[in-house]
């Protein structure tokens, strides 16, 4: 460094450094920005949630609702020793998992052409095919499930297993195709030439190149189109037989026709647990899987 | 034969002409330049050498043989791509090995060759990091490798060192010189510096609007520019618009208006009245302080208007009796000596008969 600029590069060193007062004026601006939505998600969020904790450890009341908790003793385990006693809760359990990882297939199937289509149209015209993509959302969810009622019925397919996989895949398609276009759109175009060039075909160049660049976005749709999906009531209620109940009619049963609040909580606990510890080993895969993508998209 | 030929290449976009009439040939082993300002048609150029583009007129041979509806992916060469195009979900390593993995070569001679490539980069240690761990520099040296890992007839670089600092530029063209010579393999490069282009090629096709200007060897380009463009854009020169005195084998008398006579030579047979211009390099122009005694008839007055001293050399802008302004440099070699003119300082430029190279228009 010459001598010429060394004051000069130590004065504009000091200028950056921060100060006590601009690090306390940083810190409250952090707070104030980030207090409403915390406000928000305490009062709203973690305060039902945690009703619910409590509730899987309490006695049904006669007439729905929860029984009077007259001291620490009236808490129980019935709730949870019901559910594993009887190996039908399981079987809706194994069932449900099925349902979201056959609608989870389907719908990668189905969205990754149509994503990369739409990245693949001119800039102009992929607006055009986004707005379509989430064009049902302009019509209530209800009168669209009616409609495939009146599709499925004459093709004899109501009230059948087939019928809620066709549901699912319908109302979760969008939440799978976002997230990949969103993802196939960035790609750098460079990437595949590269690749051509040194003699990958076109096959090769999908497989070594595409998909697995597109890893995070599959990542993220999965989980929007998966964990819905576990917890949906509506569809199977409308399209499916009764041998298609899922995890979310026992749930919704529970609390609405069964009045049985706690075995509901319960329920919903053990749903929960499950769909976070496979979204931690989804999550861990995910970042030995994604070495390097993350930073291109 | 030469290893790579180009026949009259033309291609149009729209009413746009990117690329006029190109002929070429490239020898094997050759480190070959094209060099142009922007939009001049260079990288039209590598992409129909590689493939992905074809032209509307003539043909690309390559061994002899057209390479016209052969995809990309089947040409035996590489390109190295200015925004390199590493693929940045494998290793180093991994990127290195994928010309060799389409070529399904076994895994054992790929190990060994992808390990071969990497230390020719002086990259043997970041075998196992990902590109968004390397440097600028560390990228292009790994685009490098994959380029030349499976030993391509010809390599094609697109202003490569395009996105380098200054320092760090430099230092890559000594290694891309050492490395085209170590592994002999065809440089088909790109460039819109002309410093570049000469430090580096054995050959340069100078282009302008999607025609070449000029092709020849480095030093001839410098020395004997084939026209005001060229010379122009090759290196700091003064152009003095003249006109043809009289012309005899021995001896050019030019007419500059305003300056007066200027000696010059020229072996083609030129006639009085001809109209061109005189091109002069600034370090072949001497200044003195006083009017040497000399035979030099190419002298005249002037007085300093300006200097940049850089070091080892320093530029004068000199201002003529007529008001035009002539560039010159000269060494600072004289020992303890920093600069020799001030500025206002009155001087006398000349120049040897042969130093300038009369251009027609
Ligand atoms: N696909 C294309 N469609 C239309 N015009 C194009 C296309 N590709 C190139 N051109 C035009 O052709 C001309 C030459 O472009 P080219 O990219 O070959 O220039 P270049 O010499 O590589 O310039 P640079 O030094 O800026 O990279 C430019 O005017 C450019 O706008
Ligand atoms: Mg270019």
């Amino acid at each position: 460094m010459t001598n010429a600029a060394s004051p000069a590069s130590a004065h504009s060193q000091s200028a950056k450094r921060p100060t006590l007062w601009s690090a306390g004026k940083a810190f409250q601006a952090k707070w104030l920005v980030t207090l409403p939505p915390t406000l928000f998600l305490l009062a709203f969020f973690l305060a039902p949630a945690l009703i619910v904790v409590g509730a899987s450890f309490r006695e049904p009341g006669e007439f729905g609702g929860l029984a009077p908790l007259e001291n620490l003793a009236g808490l129980s385990l019935e709730a949870y020793r019901f559910l594993l006693g009887d190996v039908i809760y399981l079987e809706i359990f194994a069932r449900s998992f099925l349902v979201a990882a056959a609608t989870t297939l389907i719908c990668i199937v189905l969205a990754y052409p149509l994503a990369w289509l739409i990245a693949k149209s001119p800039a102009k015209r992929r607006d055009l095919l986004v707005l379509l993509v989430i064009l049902p959302f302009a019509s209530n969810f209800l009168v669209r499930i009616y409609a495939w009622i009146m599709i499925l019925g004459p093709a004899n397919l109501l009230y059948t297993p087939v019928a809620v996989i066709v549901g699912m895949v319908y109302v979760h398609l969008p939440f799978m195709i976002l997230p990949l276009y969103t993802n196939l759109e960035k790609h750098d175009p460079a990437l595949l030439e590269a690749a051509q060039d040194l003699g990958a075909s076109a096959w090769t160049r999908f497989w070594r190149i595409t998909i697995p660049l597109s890893l995070p976005g599959l990542f993220s749709g999965a989980v929007l189109v998966f964990i819905p999906v576990l917890g949906m009531f509506a569809v199977p209620e409308l399209l499916g037989g009764t041998g298609d109940l899922l995890i979310g009619n026992l749930i919704k049963e529970q609390f609405l026709d069964n009045r049985d609040w706690p075995l509901g909580a319960a329920l919903s606990i053990i749903l929960t647990l499950l769909v976070l510890a496979l979204a931690g080993l989804a999550a861990w895969a995910a970042r030995r899987g994604f070495a390097g993508t993350e930073a291109v998209s | 034969m030469a290893l790579l030929e180009l026949k009259n290449l033309t291609r149009r976009f729209g009413a746009l002409e990117a690329v006029k009439d190109v002929s070429l040939s490239i020898e094997a082993g050759e480190f070959f330049t094209l060099l142009g300002p922007s939009g001049c048609g260079k990288t039209t150029i590598l992409r129909m050498i590689a493939g992905f583009d074809a032209p509307d007129e003539g043909e690309i041979l390559l061994d002899g043989v057209s390479l016209a509806g052969v995809p990309p992916e089947r040409r035996p060469l590489h390109t190295v791509f200015q925004s390199y195009a590493l693929f940045p979900h494998m290793t180093v390593a991994g990127n290195v090995a994928f010309p060799l993995e389409m070529m399904k070569r076994p895994r054992e001679e790929i190990r060994r060759r992808v390990a071969e490539a990497l230390e020719l980069v002086h990259l043997s240690d970041k075998a196992a990091s990902f590109p968004h761990e390397l440097s600028g520099g560390q990228k292009q040296r790994v685009a490098l490798a994959r380029g030349l890992v499976n030993k391509p007839r010809l390599l094609l670089l697109d202003e490569p060192l395009g996105a380098l600092d200054a320092k760090l530029r430099v230092e890559m063209q000594s290694e891309l010189i050492a490395l085209q010579r170590e592994v002999g393999i065809t440089f088909v490069f790109v460039t819109h510096s002309q410093q570049e282009a000469l430090a580096l090629s054995h050959r340069i096709a100078v282009m302008r609007d999607g025609r070449i200007e000029q092709c020849d060897e480095p030093d001839k380009l410098y020395t004997q520019p084939a026209n005001r463009f060229v010379a122009d854009f090759i290196g700091k020169i003064n152009l003095i618009d003249v006109e043809v005195i009289a012309a005899s084998k021995l001896r050019l008398n030019l007419k500059a208006p305003g300056l007066g006579e200027i000696e010059a030579v020229d072996a083609r047979p030129l006639r009085p009245g001809e109209r061109g211009v005189l091109a002069l390099r600034p370090e072949l122009i001497r200044v003195h302080g006083h009017k040497e005694s000399a035979d030099l008839k190419n002298r005249f007055a002037g007085r300093i208007k300006g200097l940049l001293y850089l070091g080892d050399v320093t530029h004068y802008q000199i201002e003529l009796a007529d008001g035009r302004v002539i560039a010159a440099l000269l060494p600072n070699a004289a020992p303890g000596r920093a600069k020799f003119h001030e500025v206002g300082d009155p001087v006398w430029i000349c120049w040897r008969h042969d130093a300038g190279v009369f251009l027609r228009d």
